[in-house]
């Protein structure tokens, strides 16, 4: 008796295999899964879990990205086979040809909707920092924008570098630096030398002749018109002054 | 919401070897181990998901997860046989470790399917009283069976282990 009873116990001694705890808690929908996926823009590591995409980053290594994200989110992480369905759909919202869902949990209310509005602009457009913080109803908070934009977990796919300088600095960028930011704007299809120039000058706004709008430089509806059909702004009151109205789509002021 | 992760995401690490040998013991294999222990901490999160926070607060986890163990394992056997085991070595073994590692580790595989061959309300009343040490009350409890039936069943099912069963009836 005694001695099965002890024999019996060593079964007591089994450990759970690796990763057990890992595979469970992703399984519950308690920690993300991760992968690294082949992009156009290079090797980029991204974490999703039951309610979306909840982080990428182009890190080095995937212990870079596991530290980050465990630092920065907070939830345990599980390294899995790259899932050949959300392959097809991270390369189609790189192309802009589709929206992904995203995990924003643990960010706050305000970055929150920083980023929601960032969503919203074109493939192709930029906007400034105080257009966004005017749009969420905080038009004071233009460094706390840049400061949400700045943390953005999931860059390339919250299109945080469609957000610009007034002033044409082509500004900081997360996701590699100001280079990095240039090169997605203009694979994105941005008139990144025009844009500059015009800042660079002073002017914010182009206003089209024939319609009597006016737009932000890079605004879709703009890019239809005629290079001499564009008249350019410094400001809204000067904008106004000559008898346009803002553009009821990329809102360079609020319309009245 | 997240206060539940919390706590869960603690639980699972708190408890997964625990849970896991449970499940080892009571289905005797690593395969079956493994997918009743996963189904026990699903099952746990969906239940805390709907318990208020002091209910959370006082759970006892160990007796509570031996509880809905015992119960994924109950539903599974009902639904198909578990896979019994051969005794002689039979589930090639994958671990990489150490000479002794590995035949310990199939010492341990040969204990455990022993242990599945006890038929099953001898299997859950051995494995939770002697194996994982949780008193006749706490036994009995979760198993869902007054004190006295967990007491004859544990000392029927270690009898049996001995190999006393080959005098066929038990009597008593």
């Amino acid at each position: 008796m005694a001695t099965l009873t002890v024999e019996v116990k060593r079964l007591a001694d089994v450990k759970a295999p690796a990763g057990f705890a890992e595979r469970v808690l992703a399984q519950a929908g308690v920690a993300d899964s991760y992968a690294v996926f082949d992009t156009v823009l290079g090797q980029v590591y991204v974490a999703w879990n039951r309610l979306g995409v909840s982080a990428a980053m182009r890190s080095k290594s995937a212990a870079e990205f596991e530290v980050w994200f465990r630092k920065d989110i907070g939830r345990p992480l599980v390294r899995v086979a790259p899932p050949a369905e959300l392959a097809a759909k991270i390369e189609d919202q790189l192309e802009g040809k589709r929206r992904l869902r995203f995990d924003l949990r643990g960010l706050t209310p305000f970055s929150q909707a920083v980023l929601h509005k960032t969503m919203e602009i074109r493939r192709g457009e930029v906007r400034p920092y105080g257009w966004v913080a005017r749009e969420i109803g905080h038009p004071a908070a233009v460094r706390a924008v840049g400061t949400a934009l700045a943390n953005n977990p999931i860059p390339y796919f919250i299109p945080c570098h469609r957000v610009v300088r007034s002033d044409g600095v082509i500004g900081n960028y997360g996701g590699g630096g100001p280079e990095a930011k240039k090169n997605i704007l203009s694979l994105e299809g941005v008139q990144l030398a025009r844009l500059q120039r015009l800042a660079q000058s002073g002017y914010r706004y182009e206003g089209i002749k024939s319609t009597k709008i006016f737009c932000f430089p890079t605004c879709y509806h703009g890019r239809r018109a005629r290079e001499e059909n564009f008249v350019f702004f410094h400001d809204e009151a000067e904008a106004r002054g000559a008898g346009y109205r803002p553009c009821k789509d990329c809102r360079p002021a609020v319309a009245s | 919401m997240e206060g539940t992760e919390r706590v869960f995401e603690r639980m699972v690490r708190d408890n997964q070897d625990r849970v896991y040998a449970v499940s080892f013991a009571l289905t005797g294999n690593r395969h079956d181990a493994e997918e009743v222990a996963q189904d026990t901490f699903i099952r746990a999160y969906k239940a805390l998901q709907t318990y208020p926070p002091e209910r959370v607060r006082e759970l006892k986890q160990r007796a509570w997860l031996h509880q809905i163990a015992v119960n994924v394992v109950r539903n599974r056997v009902r639904g198909v046989r578990p896979r019994l085991v051969e005794l002689n070595g039979s589930e090639p073994s994958r671990a990489s470790g150490p000479e002794e590692d590995v035949i310990r580790k199939l010492e341990v595989d040969a204990l455990a399917a022993r242990v599945a061959c006890l038929p099953p309300r001898y299997r859950e009343a051995v494995v939770l009283r002697h194996i994982h040490e949780l008193s006749y009350a706490e036994a009995a409890e979760a198993l869902g069976q007054p004190v006295g039936t967990v007491k004859a069943n544990v000392h029927r099912g270690l009898k049996m282990l001995r190999g006393d069963e080959d005098n066929g009836h038990i009597d008593g």
